[in-house]
């Protein structure tokens, strides 16, 4: 469970205030808004990557409001996949198991178990360059899945792919909230994706922050 | 208009080149370089110039990250600062090193280890200039890369010196090819800093282009532009090599 409580965020000019809400364990949340509301914001602030001026988040029963990325164990899937191009696809979904230092032939395991619950196995050998939209996207969920993190924030996966790639990648979310059961937090422009994945949706507008059922964000935007 | 002033450029690069070769004869080039002091002035460069390329990288490298990936009070101050060798007149650098010596930190530093108009003040000398260029191509190399991928390492358990190791630094690997061959490179044609922060004294701080200026000096020619000549094939050799090897690896 993920609890942001009075989230104050200034970035130059730009400022959020009292950002509030809390996703539940197991939870498939979609979080949405116009372009440059500070959707993507908030996500790097859960993971990390940007600082909060006031506020505290709760992961579970920790407040990590303070911690660096690394201790918060969340899995961040950008955009763009942001895939490491110095490495290979096994190298990068097992990147993180590395530096945990775990022993070898388990990172393999891992990286094996994975790429099959993805449908990425014939790619591990290859580059990262090498590789269409859809199969980045897949590849990012896979290292950020690997080291079985407490929440996967997901900053529009599916909105740069095209129309084929994204019923896949769509099919694929769905396939992963139903087998795993991995709290969400997801980034996203359509109200098919809140339809169909989310058990709720958190409407961005003007600054505020707004909690719908998924049936009632057609109606709002 | 741009291509014929482009194309005039590289042809009177190649045109100065050429004139140099016809100015000497192969007996010439190798009678320099049976003569004791050049082949010591060779050596010398070959090593303050690898020392200098070496310790020009150990800066540039964290230097243009932290200028390139944070943001503090002053940061505008720090890059022109950056940038005052490569736009001072290389004499002025090395007066300016000279008089730096002459102070009580210098006369301090020289009571325990001679400096000027040693080996050491080549490569201070040769460093001061090379670093500049060396950081400042770094400095663009790491502003080139998306620091997204550093952000992804972060969460996924790097911490920010892991982050820059494994994913930063290898795919600034060209970057760090081309800030080499640019130092070295700079670090061989230096002249104006070191005449005056180290002298032109034979068999002692005598670099390559301290020979062509001794050896102009006493009017002889030919073997000034042997020497010159040598320069230049040993540093267009540098240059192509880092080229290529660069290439080659990004091709892998």
């Amino acid at each position: 469970m993920i609890i942001c409580k009075d989230l104050n965020i200034t970035q130059g000019a730009f400022k959020l205030s009292n950002i509030n809400f809390q996703i539940k364990k197991g939870e498939y949340v979609v979080l949405m808004g116009k372009t440059g509301c500070g959707k993507t914001t908030i996500l790097e602030v859960i993971c990390g990557l940007r600082k909060l001026s006031s506020g505290e988040i709760w992961l579970n029963s920790n407040e990590i409001s303070n911690f660096v990325p690394a201790q918060r164990e969340i899995g961040y899937v950008p955009q763009d996949g942001a895939l490491f191009k110095n490495m290979t696809i096994a190298q990068n979904i097992g990147f993180a198991l590395k530096i945990r230092k775990w022993p070898k032939n388990e990172i393999n395991m891992r990286v094996l178990e994975l790429a099959k619950l993805l449908g990425i196995e014939p790619l591990l050998n290859r580059e990262a360059h090498d590789l269409s939209g859809g199969e980045k996207q897949r590849v990012a969920l896979a290292r950020a899945l690997s080291f079985y993190p407490k929440i996967l924030c997901l900053d529009e996966p599916i909105s740069a792919l095209d129309d084929t790639t994204k019923v896949e990648m769509f099919n694929l979310l769905l396939e992963l909230k139903k087998n795993l059961e991995i709290t969400v937090l997801h980034i996203s422009h359509s109200k098919e994706d809140a339809l169909k994945l989310s058990d709720k949706v958190l409407l961005l507008t003007n600054g505020v922050l707004n909690e719908y059922k998924p049936t009632e964000i057609l109606n709002k935007i | 208009m741009m291509g014929v002033m482009a194309s005039t450029y590289i042809f009177l690069i190649i045109a100065m080149m050429l004139a140099d070769l016809s100015y000497t004869t192969p007996y010439h080039i190798f009678e320099a370089l049976k003569s004791e002091e050049i082949q010591y002035a060779i050596k010398l460069s070959l090593i303050t110039c690898t020392v200098t390329m070496i310790l020009s990288l150990l800066v540039a490298i964290p230097l243009g990250y932290f200028m390139a990936r944070f943001e503090f009070r002053g940061k505008k101050v720090i890059d022109a600062i950056l940038d005052i060798p490569i736009v001072l007149p290389p004499l002025v650098i090395g007066l300016s090193l000279l008089i730096l010596f002459q102070t009580a930190p210098g006369k301090f530093i020289e009571s325990h280890m001679r400096i000027t108009y040693t080996v050491y003040s080549v490569v201070i000398a040769q460093f001061m200039v090379a670093c500049a260029f060396a950081v400042r191509t770094m400095y663009v190399t790491f502003v080139q890369i998306n620091n997204r991928q550093e952000q992804v390492a972060l969460t996924l358990g790097c911490n920010q010196m892991q982050s820059f190791f494994y994913v930063l630094l290898p795919q600034a690997k060209n970057g760090i090819l081309t800030a080499a061959s640019l130092a070295w490179a700079r670090a061989l044609g230096e002249f104006g800093p070191i005449l005056i922060f180290s002298g032109a004294t034979r068999m002692r701080t005598e670099v390559l282009p301290t020979t062509v200026f001794l050896e102009m000096s006493v009017g002889n020619i030919e073997a000034a532009v042997a020497v010159s000549l040598i320069m230049i094939f040993s540093g267009f050799a540098v240059l192509m090599i880092v080229r290529l090897f660069g290439e080659k690896k990004t091709a892998i």
